[in-house]
């Protein structure tokens, strides 16, 4: 009898009715935002007419690239220091203040996001550094950071260490051998990684907030305050280019992990 | 020396870079924190008192410490708000992880149902709306449950209902919001620890005559119990400070604690007392954060 190695209808039922739940809404308002019609819930027909909005919006323009820029230098300094930080986890075997580093490194995965920006404001607001840019590529590198390395150490993790040994016995010293054997085999988890520090990046909003100044808000910040005074059909539309722009980069990350990973392994990161 | 070991010694070299990160923007700043929350609101830039001014020489850093209080924790405890707050967040928290844990579980146990190909591209499925904007996700169903939106359209349409519902600004709503948004972080921990699971061991309680329910509670449960708590905690200890959710789903007359902290820090510009709820906020994650980092160290170190 393999009744239970099988499945059941029950089984099928949850799992479709989850993916459901899981999509329908994104699809909805992917359909929505090429509604003709100024009320959102009314169909009026096919029309790119609020994609025209957004790009003659300078506001929403401005949060896009500054969005932007923040998501590819706060993924690009994330994943360097990220990868390091899960390079001497992973085979840095004993070392003083371990606790203490690991500890620092998961506790903004869970942390709520007000204590994360509340505190970095705080520090910002010591040290006298004007807020922008800078600030929240900061902020985001800090949360950021902690995913990426997440992400490496599982890869790490789960790689056989005599390929290392073997090149050191073949007389690499320990760099040479971790930039020769190592690095290649550990690279899509930290293209993997960069992925998510970039989409992360780019879908904060709380933190942001805190650690921005005026004049520069992302493009969260600006969705936010539109939100909040009501459904906006250019809002659809500027959504589902955001949603376009993270499936592509979903894809490449997939196709980067496919590259190496066996299944089973990428269900570590979260 | 072994290889492993020498390998080891570079190895911890690269600790110094994101430990001198972490120690500057993640512990430094709870002591800004701390410190705030002990000073008294003042209408200045930044706006609050004392400021610490090291030039100024030791009796001005003994006159500043003298001056902080605890005023700001009190009013904390004394003001109803707040310790609603509180509660309504613990509430909350724990109503929704119950909530993610039972629509989470079959789904993950569907997943580790799959054949083994289906199962990576279940995984992926449900990791793709994690990555999408968590923003976006939760704007998604305000067009849906608004005033004349999809959903309400659809039960006039089948007559459920004679007149449109109120879903925004309710407490469902919201509960419908962190659902929606948290599911990924419970089903990935739950599928992972259930697809590591043997079928033989429920096959045979079921051949010596267990009913399938007795077959979940004796065997499947207690043995996916590891993949429950990564769950619950991975849930529970961020729902605790939402912010975004309950601001855009719930209604405004009562808040969660991340709702109250944001007030004070934006609209009400007391940073002390927005300072000192994160306090407060902390104090009540400790435990679950701990808990939370046991978990991960076990997961990612020790294979």
């Amino acid at each position: 009898m393999r009744k239970f190695s099988r499945l059941s209808r029950f089984n099928v039922a949850s799992l479709a009715l989850g993916l459901a739940f899981l999509y329908l809404p994104i699809l909805i308002l992917v359909i929505y935002s090429f509604n003709a019609s100024r009320l959102v819930t009314v169909w009026g027909g096919w029309s790119l007419r609020w994609y025209q909005e957004f790009f003659n919006d300078r506001a929403m323009i401005e949060a896009s690239w500054m969005s932007l820029k923040v998501a590819v230098s706060s993924a690009s300094i994330a994943t360097l220091i990220g990868t390091l930080a899960a390079v001497a986890l992973s085979r840095g075997e004993r070392f003083r203040g371990r606790t203490l580093f690991s500890g620092m490194l998961y506790a903004p995965l869970v942390m709520p996001e007000v204590i994360s920006g509340l505190s970095l404001l705080l520090l910002f607001v010591a040290l006298n550094a004007e807020r922008g840019f800078w600030t929240v590529t900061i902020a985001h590198t800090t949360l950021t950071m902690c995913f990426v390395a997440v992400v490496v150490q599982s890869r790490l993790g789960s790689l056989d260490r005599s390929l290392e040994e073997a090149a050191m016995d073949l007389g690499c010293d320990p760099v040479r051998a971790f930039v020769a054997v190592t690095l290649p085999l550990i690279a899509p988890a930290i293209v993997a990684g960069w992925m998510l520090a970039f989409t992360l990046s780019l879908d904060d909003l709380v933190i942001a907030s805190f650690t921005t100044g005026p004049g520069s808000a992302t493009l969260p910040i600006r969705i936010y305050s539109e939100v909040r005074l009501g459904v906006k059909p250019e809002i659809n539309a500027i959504c589902t280019l955001v949603i376009g722009l993270i499936a592509m980069v979903i894809v490449v990350a997939s196709l980067a992990s496919k590259l190496s990973s066996s299944q089973g392994e990428s269900a570590a990161p979260l | 020396m072994s290889a492993r070991r020498i390998f080891a010694r570079p190895a911890r070299f690269a600790a110094i870079a994101p430990y001198v990160w972490m120690v500057l923007f993640f512990l430094v700043p709870f002591g800004f924190v701390l410190k705030i929350s002990l000073s008294q609101t003042a209408i200045a830039q930044p706006p609050y008192e004392p400021v610490f001014d090291l030039t100024a020489g030791w009796t001005a850093i003994r006159v500043a410490f003298a001056a902080l209080s605890l005023d700001n924790f009190r009013l904390l405890a004394s003001d109803d708000l707040y310790v609603y707050a509180y509660v309504r967040s613990l509430t909350v928290a724990i109503t929704a992880t119950t909530l993610l844990l039972l629509i989470g579980y079959p789904i993950a146990y569907g997943m580790a149902r799959l054949p083994r190909r289906w199962q990576a591209v279940a995984m992926v499925l449900v990791i793709v709306p994690f990555w999408t904007s968590f923003l976006i996700r939760i704007y998604a169903w305000i067009n849906i449950l608004q005033h004349d939106g999809l959903l309400n359209q659809i039960l006039l349409a089948l007559h459920l209902v004679s007149q449109p519902v109120v879903w925004l600004s309710t407490d469902s709503a919201m509960y419908l919001g962190i659902v929606y948004s948290y599911l990924p972080f419970m089903i990935l921990p739950l599928y992972a620890t259930l697809a590591k699971m043997e079928p033989v061991l429920e096959e045979a309680a079921s051949d010596l005559g267990a009913p399938p329910w007795q077959v979940f509670w004796l065997i499947t449960f207690p043995l996916s119990l590891p993949g429950v708590g990564a769950g619950v905690l991975l849930c529970f200890i961020p729902i605790v400070g939402e912010f975004v959710i309950p601001d855009l789903l719930a209604g405004s007359n009562s808040l969660m604690i991340g709702q109250t902290l944001w007030l004070e820090f934006f609209t009400n510009k007391d940073w002390p007392v927005a300072s000192a709820a994160a306090i407060v906020l902390l104090v009540v994650l400790l435990l679950p954060l701990l808990l939370y980092e046991r978990l991960q160290r076990r997961q990612l170190e020790e294979r």
